[in-house]
């Protein structure tokens, strides 16, 4: 009985997405279910996918992370910066590397003011990430001069290209390989390492962890600074994909990043969630738009529906800590 | 009184739970102008009997009389209606609302529709609770529990309850508190009502009760009057055989000096010394508000002194605003709160979890930045649970579904495997049942005569009493003399606790 509730809660999340999968099988024409745009879904998945990895490991240690759509603007804005004004006509490999490194940089220290903040003066991370999202976005746009800044093309932009050797079956997009491989490193951290179980831990019960001689603070630091990491890698991905730095660029994008981590199993009362969870999370919420978009179902609806979702999504969670304490 | 019939009857009632029998052809007569002590283990079938008896769980054999009628009891509501009323040890009361706000919350199904013939009745409730002086349009939260207890209560028998359950009622109530919810259960006892009455004290039993029945393994291991028992039959009912010594005794020899508390001043305490031996266990006695959580919380360093020392024999001297639980663990001292389910344990993890949270740093390599061994870890904890006799699925069930005397245990093992020296147990055996309680003196004395020194804080002077080596009173922040246990009377330590003399 226990194990197949525990089966059943493990692989829900993978229950709903064939769900929404043959959903849209029925509604939506038959390119939906080509090889192609599972790619293309996959590809579309991997903004959402690697903000929702840092998103799942704050919302895990009981917090929630408002300023990821902010920072993932600001970070579009710094790699196009730093590649226009030093990458010339051809900005080669380094350049580009450069600005990304910068770009997650900049996230990460965003996320670590924050964290700082909340570890510091005990102030609710909702109310903290909230101003973070007002000032990164403050910034991202003085940075860019309240406009889009251009760069050239370069080998950043390779990373979204949703078939590389086009008609191979086996061939996705660069990029999420990479969220593959950091959906594996975060597996190892939450699961196999102390970091980790410390944060499972302070979510769980933060007096219990204070009481552990867990370092609460320094652990939300840590939590927060790598929201941030993960949100500028992100912001690396939405570079690719625009080819230009946009600072109004994934406005609204937290909160279809917490929906993919809620989706995927987490808690907002803190100490439970997956990594893997939230990727399948984030593989439903990109389904859904790409699957919207070809049904031809207006954005007015789409905006509804996600709504709906995230609203179903959090009852769920309710429901099913509602049936434990009962017990 | 003894011909009586019986208002409340349950007959033959058993419940199974998957394969384990949790009720066993159980009866249980209480009757009207009665107060019923039930008694048992954690695990022994209480909470499910409560649970058949306001309808929660649907007995699988047996029946339920009420006044003499057969009743169906299909849901908690209906058991409401036909008059049981719990009273759960966590109090159901919106603390921003005023008492006679919330006693109105449950007068919906009565047929009185307007505030004026409410507050009439509420004020006869009162009455014949004996708390007419109780602020009715104060808001519940400025009560004390104790208070606020009386309001539960009052509710109770707004809606027309006859039969009152009471789970755990003193948990968390101060001695005077307890005498005044005693005067209260004996109002509403001549008043005629009939009270079932679960605690795990049972010296309160025998002052409050006038019957009683032990249940043990889901089976009633004895019922009759409470007159001619003593405690040490009702222990020897509970768990099933004869308790020859309920504190066992260790052979342990005091060693050198462990820690040395210099002068803790703090918000709380008061100028508070003491001494902490090798193979030692010091007790310190006090009501509740002494200052005892908070002087041994700020040894550890979980709350914050203003000045003091503590003195460790290898590590020398550490000013108390310099700790933190990590440091002081660093420094070989672990505390055991007085709160399991608040702080004690991280109730939504495992037993293997909540086991290691504290000594995690064994389990991965490089210092604790490498990977956790996690096979290690289980191996470990598996150990652990045969060694503590620890009643689990397994290292992974969730701490939350284990019984309080085993979570207790798990508790108490995060500490021996964290392995510090120095040991500071804030209420240890608090809500958990007898058999783990001896379970926990016989470790408490096997820790100290391998040379931990542990301080054992209390509320259960017998406990102290019969466990301790050398044993200090608090009053008000201050601690008294430390006198060797056998030196101390019953009278001594209840005159310093209430008087600071």
């Amino acid at each position: 009985m226990r194990y197949l509730e525990k089966l059943l809660s493990a692989i829900g999340p993978f229950l709903g997405l064939i769900f929404v999968y043959l959903v849209f099988c029925f509604v939506a024409p038959p390119e939906f279910h080509s090889i192609y745009n599972t790619k293309l879904i996959l590809s579309q998945t991997v903004i959402f996918g690697i903000a929702a990895l840092g998103m799942t490991l704050v919302i895990i240690s009981g917090g929630i992370d408002l300023s990821v759509g902010s920072l993932v603007a600001l970070g579009t804005v710094v790699t196009a910066t730093f590649v226009s004004k030093y990458g010339g006509q051809d900005p080669g490999i380094l350049i580009p590397a450069t600005g990304a490194v910068l770009a997650v940089l900049a996230c990460g220290f965003c996320g670590f003011i924050t964290g700082s903040i909340v570890a510091g003066f005990g102030i609710v991370s909702f109310i903290v990430t909230l101003g973070m999202m007002q000032v990164a976005r403050g910034v991202a746009k003085g940075l860019a001069g309240q406009t889009t800044v251009t760069c050239p093309t370069n080998w950043l932009n390779d990373m979204m290209i949703v078939e590389p050797a086009a008609g191979a079956w086996w061939s996705i997009a660069p990029a999420v390989w990479v969220m593959l491989g950091l959906l594996g490193l975060m597996y190892v951290v939450l699961h196999y390492t102390v970091f980790g179980r410390r944060i499972f831990a302070v979510g769980s019960n933060e007096s219990t962890a204070r009481l552990c001689g867990i370092r609460v603070r320094l652990n939300k630091v840590w939590v927060f600074t790598l929201s941030g990491v993960f949100a500028g890698l992100a912001s690396v991905m939405q570079f690719s994909n625009l080819t230009l730095g946009d600072p109004t660029a994934a406005v609204g994008m937290e909160l279809k990043v917490i929906a993919a981590v809620v989706i995927g199993g987490g808690s907002l009362r803190g100490g439970e969630g997956t990594v893997v969870g939230s990727i399948i999370g984030a593989i439903i919420m990109a389904m859904l738009q790409n699957g919207c978009n070809l049904a031809g179902v207006p954005n007015y609806v789409q905006n509804i529906i996600t709504g709906a979702i995230i609203i179903t999504a959090v009852g769920v969670d309710r429901l099913r800590h509602g049936r434990q304490t009962e017990v | 009184m003894d011909e009586q019939q019986p208002f409340l009857q349950l007959q033959n009632v058993s419940k199974q739970f998957g394969g384990t029998v949790a009720l066993d052809d159980v009866n249980l007569a209480v009757r009207s102008g009665e107060v019923h002590a039930l008694i048992g283990e954690n695990g022994a079938g209480k909470s499910t009997l409560m649970k058949v008896l306001s309808g929660a769980y649907q007995p699988d054999e047996g029946e339920i009389y009420l006044d003499g009628e057969h009743v169906e009891m299909d849901n908690p509501l209906k058991g409401r209606r036909l008059g049981v009323a719990m009273i759960y040890q966590e109090l159901n009361l919106a603390p921003h609302m005023t008492v006679q706000e919330n006693l109105e919350l449950g007068m919906e199904d009565t047929t009185l529709g307007f505030v004026k013939s409410q507050r009439e009745e509420i004020e006869e409730v009162l009455e014949l609770l004996g708390h007419t002086s109780l602020p009715l349009d104060t808001p519940v939260r400025r009560l004390g529990v104790g208070k606020q207890q009386v309001v539960e209560i009052a509710r109770a028998l707004l809606t027309d309850a006859r039969v009152i359950i009471m789970d755990e009622p003193t948990s968390s109530l101060s001695a005077e508190d307890t005498e005044a919810l005693f005067s209260v259960i004996r109002k509403l006892r001549d008043a005629g009502y009939s009270i079932i009455y679960i605690s795990h004290f049972l010296e309160e039993a025998t002052e409050v009760a006038d019957r009683y029945t032990v249940l043990r393994d889901g089976e009633v291991a004895g019922t009759g009057s409470i007159e001619d028992m003593s405690e040490r039959e009702l222990i020897r009912l509970m768990i099933g055989r004869s308790l020859n010594e309920m504190f066992p005794s260790v052979e342990r020899e005091p060693g050198e000096p462990l820690l040395d508390v210099e002068d803790l001043q703090g918000p709380v305490p008061d100028g508070v010394s003491f001494t902490l031996r090798r193979g030692e266990i010091l007790g310190i006695a006090g009501l509740v508000g002494a200052g005892r959580s908070e002087t041994v919380r700020s040894i550890f360093g979980l709350e914050s002194a203003d000045e003091g020392y503590i003195d460790l024999a290898e590590r020398g001297q550490v000013h108390v605003k310099y700790l933190s639980p990590r440091r002081s663990l660093d420094l070989g001292l672990d505390l055991m709160s007085e709160n399991r389910n608040r702080e004690g344990l991280a109730l939504n993890m495992s037993v293997a979890e909540n086991m290691t949270l504290s000594s995690l740093d064994n389990y991965a390599g490089f210092g604790g930045w490498g990977l956790l061994n996690v096979w290690k870890e289980r191996r470990a904890v598996r150990d652990w649970i045969d060694e503590m006799d620890i009643q689990c699925r397994g290292a992974e069930q969730q701490i939350s579904t284990l019984s309080g005397g085993n979570q207790q245990k798990v508790a108490l093992t995060r500490l021996l495997e964290a392995g510090s020296d120095i040991l500071l147990l804030d209420e240890p055996t608090r809500g958990i049942d007898v058999g783990t309680k001896v379970q926990i003196y016989r470790l408490m004395g096997e820790l100290a005569s391998e040379g931990r020194g542990i301080v054992f804080v209390s509320s259960y002077l017998p406990e102290l009493l019969g466990v301790t080596d050398r044993l200090g009173v608090m009053y008000q922040g201050r601690m008294s003399d430390i006198y060797p246990t056998e030196d101390w009377t019953e009278e001594d330590v209840m005159r310093f606790a209430t008087t600071g003399r």
